[in-house]
């Protein structure tokens, strides 16, 4: 194949990067909806009723949300294979907890209405809070640690090998993240929750979504201001070819100065704190004055900002090594040959369209709110 | 230390590949069997053929979830516990796993929703549609993973890379008409029918017993013996197809897999059974059948197969090469980004078996300084673990002619006997059951066992494909799988029961209304209500 060579390999890495950020920013606001209603489920929901329409609300749906997340895995490791390899078997426990919490959801949805007794059910309705609690938060840590730097280094064959322990991921910036992660989750559930039920379980929802909203623009708030004050960036110490050979081991990095610096070379990069902050306010205002819709999308936008911001923030580098700096992995030496990054990208021009049409049909064949009624009518064919 | 990491690494994939691929089959099959039956009611408008769909989905959709489930582990193991081979290999494994997902898994996904909760919020003919988009999605997803296993068992359109130490693609287009992707692909699809069809005529024969469910269980009988007879078929030829490519490409799997130590004169026997003893390199008790195997291997009756012996002789002058690529993938190391063109040439020269000094990693840092016995241990490493291929395939095949004799039975009995079974065969039809995954299994087994020592045929020995972990941390995860998939399972299981037992939703009005309507017209007087 020679097409490729008509796009620089410069170009797909930043475009990959781009859809990187594109894969996990859809998969935190279609699967974070869901992680969210299973977080509240204990709360807003008290009934076997109410728990079975909060359930509903996400039940035809989750499924296909979920491939945002398998999506994010297969594509990181066809077009970022080192940042696979290293962060997958870095983060092992965390990664085990994640797989573990996201094993027991699907099951929780499927089966949990499955039988009538009570246990049964309020088994898996703890299963599903599980399921939607620990990957929202074990997702904001991971990323807290991927801003401070994470302790891998890779050997002459480029066999990365990780230093740190299970426990050293849970320090105080990266829970902090978690928190962040968390809020921003709870909050997005609690929107949808709005948006698709009534009564009750509705009121609660608006109620929690309202702290959580609140929560999220301060908790972001704390996490800059530390990162600003207290958390070293990472640079490259000489010229750095855009078009290299994909072996981190030959680019120099040194740790210092202030990832803020960012600002400072990329200013227009503020738009996303700002929508990050707007959206989380926005948020507040809406679950007040009752607008749904409106909640919804500032949500989005709040999620949106403070996923793409740390990218952007970032930039180039993608997962710094706090103690092997050269190890660190960037954009322009951990991706994926010139063949494969367009062969992917091809793919995803052609599929990604054709994956949000029938996505955006099947939103609309399921537009509505959910209601007791609903349930209660088709009890044996729904969650 | 680091074998124990390799062990436990391996038994870990084994074990959730293997728990994985439970569901998966009954996935592939089930899901275009429903798609059949609603495809019928949309086009007779009969009520027991929506009842079909609907018990059967139900079924699909239990299984269903636990495969899903079990299948995001697969897609994150590869980095969690292969670190060292999602590096090596990632550029090439990694397209087909995520082109597998959107293309095929994101359409299975969100129409699955649909097919469970969108039955009275759209009409039959987008309903059916639904159902079918479900079933297309996941054999779709079947091909893509079957592409990225075939490119591990025959690793075609990649090139290794000095500079950043790994393979890179060359041609996706080799990669994915891998003429050994294409074949497992097919065979893995039919076995799928296959077990799908054995499930549907095993619960329905046990309906049939009970004296329960008659006319929902006869019809699925037919539906699944004619579907089950044409992939029984299918099954064992691509299966045939499969072992003619590997002849080609993993000579060492298919000598084992046959017990044949040494190279026979063309064409070979076929060993029907015996029992290989690897120590003594030979196999007892054997009884073959002469010519059938150089007949299926190479379709000719002269072209030679190898035997174990001399593939290990080839093994040893290969890794002999392979340590001369070394040595020159060193000094392109050493000369950091400035290699001269004559040191590329000799890489280039003796690349191709860079993996085969690799095979020496287990016993020396170096392999330039390896000895003469670690040479010859390692060639010894290149034969897998006869005795269990060779009886795994025999189970494997033994079952595939078995279903063709089942689909037959039943596809006779249905068709020309007026759906009378005798209650023998209905008992043996319940029996089994079982069977398909066991054959299932078994395949797998041959494929992904008979491939070792290497992940990557050729390329990259499994022992240096683990991440770098401590023994602890494997064995907790292992510990945790284990628990935690057992108790899915027997979950899963006792719902598969319950569900059973309970047997189809049937509204009697509805299904009489229907049949009055029905025998109103057959005698000539036309209905004045509109159909259902």
């Amino acid at each position: 194949m020679i097409l490729h060579e008509f796009m620089d390999f410069e170009v797909l890495r930043v475009i990959w990067w781009a859809l990187l950020g594109v894969l996990l920013i859809g998969f935190a606001l279609a699967d974070g909806f869901d992680l969210g209603v299973g977080t509240l489920l204990p709360f807003v929901a008290r009934t076997d009723l109410e728990r079975r329409v909060a359930i509903n609300t996400v039940g035809p749906v989750w499924e296909g949300n979920q491939v945002w997340f398998i999506l994010g895995g297969g594509a990181i490791f066809a077009a970022w294979p080192p940042l696979y390899a290293v962060s997958f078997s870095g983060f092992y426990l965390a990664m085990f907890l994640i797989l573990a919490a996201l094993i027991l959801r699907p099951v929780g949805f499927k089966y949990r209405s499955k039988r009538d007794s009570e246990t049964w059910r309020s088994a898996w309705d703890w299963a599903l809070f599980v399921g939607g609690f620990v990957p929202a938060l074990v997702f904001g840590v991971a990323v807290g640690n991927v801003l401070q730097g994470v302790p891998f280094r890779l050997t002459e064959d480029l066999m990365p090998i990780y230093e740190g322990g299970f426990f050293g991921l849970l320090n105080p910036y990266a829970l902090l993240a978690g928190l962040v992660s968390v809020s921003m989750l709870v909050m997005h559930g609690a929107a949808w929750l709005v948006f698709k039920s009534e009564g009750l379980v509705a009121d609660r929802a608006r109620e929690f979504g309202m702290y959580a909203a609140m929560a999220t623009f301060a908790t972001y708030a704390l996490a800059g201001l530390w990162l600003a004050a207290g958390i070293d960036a990472y640079a490259f110490t000489g010229a750095v070819a855009h078009d290299g050979p994909s072996n981190p081991l030959m680019n120099e990095v040194v740790r210092g100065g202030s990832w803020m610096a960012a600002y400072a070379e990329r200013p227009w990069i503020i738009v996303a704190p700002v929508m990050g902050f707007l959206g989380a306010a926005m948020a507040v205002l809406g679950f007040r004055a009752r607008r749904e819709g409106w909640t919804m999308l500032a949500s989005k936008m709040s999620i949106t900002g403070i996923i793409a911001s740390v990218g952007l923030t970032m930039f180039p580098f993608i997962l710094p090594s706090s103690i092997d700096p050269t190890s660190s992995l960037t954009v322009w030496d951990s991706s994926s040959s010139h063949l494969t990054l367009f062969v992917m990208l091809v793919s995803a021009v052609i599929f990604m369209p054709i994956i949000l049409l029938y996505t955006a049909w099947v939103y609309k064949v399921l537009w509505g709110k959910v209601t007791a009624r609903d349930v209660m009518d088709n009890s044996d064919s729904v969650y | 230390m680091e074998l124990d990491i390799v062990e436990l690494s391996r038994l870990q994939f084994a074990l959730t590949a293997m728990f994985h691929f439970l569901f998966v089959p009954l996935t592939l099959g089930l899901s275009v069997i429903v798609a059949i039956m609603e495809t019928v009611y949309v086009m007779t408008n009969r009520p027991i053929w929506r009842q079909m769909t609907k018990f059967w989905a139900t079924l699909f959709g239990i299984n269903f979830v636990l495969g899903v489930a079990t299948g995001i582990t697969m897609e994150f193991q590869f980095g969690m516990n292969w670190a060292y081979y999602s590096h090596y290999v990632g550029d090439i494994f990694g397209a087909p796993l995520a082109i597998e997902g959107l293309m095929a898994f994101f359409l299975e996904a969100t129409f699955v929703g649909l097919m469970f909760f969108g039955w009275d919020k759209m009409s039959k003919v987008a309903h059916c549609i639904v159902t079918w988009l479900v079933a297309i999605g996941s054999n779709f997803s079947a091909l893509w993973i079957l592409i990225a296993n075939g490119w591990m068992q025959n690793p075609v359109g990649a090139v290794f890379n000095p500079v950043t130490m790994r393979m890179e693609m060359t041609s996706f287009f080799e990669v994915m008409f891998n003429h050994v992707a294409q074949a497992k692909f097919v065979h893995t699809v039919s076995a799928g029918y296959v077990t799908a069809a054995i499930f549907v005529i095993g619960v329905s024969a046990w309906y049939l017993i009970k004296g329960r469910h008659e006319a929902l269980a006869k019809r699925s009988i037919a539906v699944a013996a004619s579907f089950g007879l044409a992939s029984a078929l299918s099954v064992v030829v691509l299966g045939d197809e499969s072992g003619y490519s590997a002849t080609h490409s993993q000579k060492m799997k298919l000598a084992a897999v046959e017990g044949m130590w040494d190279t026979y004169k063309a064409p070979a026997p076929f060993k029907l059974v015996g029992i290989p003893d690897q120590e003594a390199r030979e196999t007892k008790y054997a009884v073959q059948i002469p010519v059938a195997m150089g007949l299926l291997g190479t379709r000719s009756l002269t072209e030679e197969m190898r035997g174990i012996n001399d593939l290990v002789i080839e093994a040893e002058a290969r890794i002999l090469n392979g340590i001369l690529a070394y040595d020159a993938l060193m000094d392109i190391r050493a000369a950091k980004g400035a290699a001269t063109p004559e040191q590329i040439a000799r890489f280039e020269d003796h690349s191709a078996d860079l993996g085969y000094a690799f095979l020496l990693k287990r016993y020396v840092d170096d392999p330039r300084e390896a000895t003469t016995e670690q040479i010859a241990q390692a060639a010894e490493d290149t034969i897998p673990g006869v005795l269990p291929l060779f009886w795994a395939f025999r189970v494997m095949v033994g079952l595939g002619f078995m279903f063709i004799g089942v689909m037959l039975f039943f596809f006779i009995r249905a068709n020309f006997y007026g759906m009378r079974f005798p209650r023998w065969s209905l008992w043996a039809a319940v029996f089994a059951i079982p069977t398909p995954w066991i054959a299932a299994e078994a395949g797998w087994f041959v494929a992904e066992f008979g491939r070792q020592p290497w992940t990557v045929d050729g390329v990259l020995p499994t022992a240096l494909s683990v991440s770098h972990l401590s023994v602890g941390q494997v064995a907790l995860t292992l510990a945790g799988f284990v628990t935690f998939y057992s108790v899915l399972f027997i979950i899963e299981m006792g719902l598969m029961l319950k569900y059973i037992r309970k047997g189809p939703f049937m509204d009697v009005a509805e299904t009489e209304a229907w049949n009055r309507r029905h025998n109103d017209r057959l005698s000539g007087r036309t209905s004045q209500q509109p159909a259902e």
